[in-house]
């Protein structure tokens, strides 16, 4: 045994080295690809964030100039606003979610069947989705103003007009992220022990009961991750503004988010400089929200 | 909750459940009755459910306006380059990070999971002009080969490899299992279940980006939500058409979705989704 443990001793360096090197060869060929399309890319994002730069790549460094005009420019504050909006609306799906994976853990048969439906527009091509969603919208011959003036109600242009546009893309948002949420959400519900509610229900608790004793306070973490992912990915959001609302539509001022902006200024208008700058803007608020809610979440998540 | 609530209690939650999915569902029976409607028929107001006629006119319109099979053959060879390059390139590194032990560990594994959080527009400028450079812009490599590289990959697939017990490698050594052999042998056969997961996501992902491709090939070889979004600018109130081109351009993956839900859940429920 001592033996062993001696030549065991010598062999560390060698080892040690050995080990090494077959670690990095397995790293190697994905850190290649991180290095240059990723970390060099965010380097240079940054970079030109203070420069002037066009297409043809004629950069003047610039200082500050590019935020400086971002803070004052009014597209950028509306696409914050209407990024705010389409954010703060879509998190509406998370109590719709909650309520919709508590129902389907419970039924006997169907479950599945429910799962693929709400789940239905997460696997179809947004693009597809915002072309259906455009044309139910049509403030002509939309089947949603239809529907309205069954009950009385004269609709509008729901996404040629600058004041509800958003609203109306938001409205789509919500429809189309219950899928994810439910998933995630009904995972959540699997995990808490059955015996709970068998010692509730013993004690006389009812279902609304025992939904706001045990499932709420026990879903809470998955709660909290459903509602990170959805803050992040609602202020990415393009492909909706892109399809629904369109380059010639008069509202397109007044909805773009700020994706939108970003794609608009470094590839259409081919300020790249400026399109750095709002990517970056883009990081730091994404990093600030979900900072806070990380924050936050010691008052109200619940780690049992 | 409990299997004791009385028979009332299912049918409500039926109903319940039951006119929620109606709603998620509507939108897609009226595309699908659209698509059989004459150009006129689709603007009548008020709107007549059933088309009057049924006509494959606005299916025959797309065929002969798009080059649906290329680009079909574009959103399929994408997807398959990065599924592909994401399964081996992640469980590769993934392993690395997992089982070895070398200088600078914590410092790049950090790197990776800095580019975990990060919004992806922070790098398409700088993916652009390397494209550009490399004279790929318009071709298959410009729109995969950055997705072939996934931060979120690796730190899924190290989790997967973290939780298997070091036993079964102990074992396997002694028998004379080099790391590859390990790895390729024993390791990555366990981790089925989340490199399923991984590229259902990753297909997901690359099946629906729009952002990207639109940025690198706009021009000639489209993928299919590209091309689709351009057919919008051509056939703007042609909503059969629209309609039903949308619904070509979505069947694959839903049909693939419906086949394999339980991994498309598996996947959803283990990550959540990140781009």
């Amino acid at each position: 045994m001592a033996k062993g443990g001696v030549a065991a001793e010598r062999r560390r360096p060698h080892s040690h080295l050995r080990e090494a090197t077959v670690g990095y060869a397995f790293i190697l060929p994905a850190l290649v690809g991180i290095v240059a399309l990723y970390l060099f890319p965010l380097i240079k994002t940054a970079y030109l964030s203070f420069t002037k730069t066009g297409v043809f790549g004629d950069s003047t460094f610039i200082g500050g100039a590019n935020y400086a005009n971002l803070v004052t420019d009014p597209t950028f504050g509306t696409a914050l606003r209407s990024s705010a909006i389409y954010t703060v609306i879509v998190l509406l799906a998370i109590p719709i979610s909650i309520v919709i994976a508590a129902l389907i853990a419970q039924v006997r048969h169907g479950a599945t069947l429910y799962r693929i439906a709400y789940f239905l527009p997460v696997v179809t091509l947004p693009v597809a989705v915002g072309m259906v969603w455009r044309f139910i919208y049509n403030g002509d011959f939309g089947l949603l103003n239809a529907l309205l003036s069954l009950i009385g109600i004269d609709g509008k242009a729901w996404v040629a007009d600058p004041t509800v546009a958003i609203f109306a893309v938001s409205a789509v948002g919500i429809w189309t992220s219950l899928g994810t949420a439910i998933i995630i959400l009904g995972a959540g519900l699997q995990g808490i022990p059955q015996d709970l509610y068998e010692a509730a229900s013993l004690d006389g608790a009812g279902p609304l009961r025992q939904f706001r004793s045990i499932t709420l306070p026990l879903l809470t973490p998955s709660i909290f991750f459903v509602s990170v992912l959805s803050v992040i990915g609602s202020l990415q959001m393009f492909d909706l503004i892109y399809v629904m609302i369109g380059r010639n539509n008069p509202a397109l001022s007044q909805s773009q988010t700020i994706v939108y902006l970003f794609y608009q200024k470094a590839f259409v208008e081919g300020n790249r400089g400026y399109g750095a700058a709002i990517a970056i803007a883009l990081l730091l608020i994404i990093m600030a929200l979900t900072a806070i809610q990380f924050r936050l979440q010691k008052r109200w998540v619940f780690y049992g | 909750m409990g299997n004791t609530q009385p028979r009332h209690h299912q049918i409500i939650i039926h109903a319940v459940l039951g006119i929620g999915a109606v709603i998620m569902v509507a939108p897609f029976i009226w595309q699908i009755l659209t698509t059989f409607k004459t150009v006129t028929e689709s603007r009548a107001v008020p709107p007549t459910i059933l088309p009057a006629v049924w006509s494959i006119a606005a299916y025959e319109r797309f065929f002969t306006s798009v080059p649906l099979w290329s680009l079909l053959g574009m959103s399929l060879g994408v997807l398959v380059v990065r599924v592909g390059g994401q399964l081996v390139l992640c469980s590769l590194a993934a392993y690395g990070f997992a089982r070895f032990r070398f200088p600078g560990r914590g410092l790049l594994f950090g790197v990776f999971l800095v580019m975990l959080m990060a919004p992806s527009q922070l790098f398409l400028i700088s993916q652009f002009d390397l494209m550009k450079s490399l004279h790929l812009l318009d071709t298959l490599p410009a729109i995969a080969i950055p997705g072939m590289f996934s931060a979120f990959g690796t730190f899924l697939m190290r989790q997967a490899f973290i939780a298997i017990p070091k036993e079964f490698e102990e074992a396997a050594r002694l028998d004379g299992a080099n790391s590859w052999q390990l790895f390729w042998r024993i390791l990555l056969p366990m981790t089925g279940p989340t490199l399923a997961a991984l590229g259902v996501l990753t297909s997901l992902y690359s099946w629906n980006d729009l952002l990207w491709p639109l940025i690198v090939a706009s021009n000639k070889h489209m993928t299919l939500p590209v091309g689709l979004s351009l057919l919008q600018g051509q056939y703007g109130t042609d909503y059969p058409t629209l309609m039903a081109g949308s619904l070509i351009a979505s069947l694959p993956l839903i049909i693939v979705f419906v086949i394999l839900q339980r991994q498309f859940f598996a996947g959803i429920a283990s990550s959540g989704l990140k781009g």
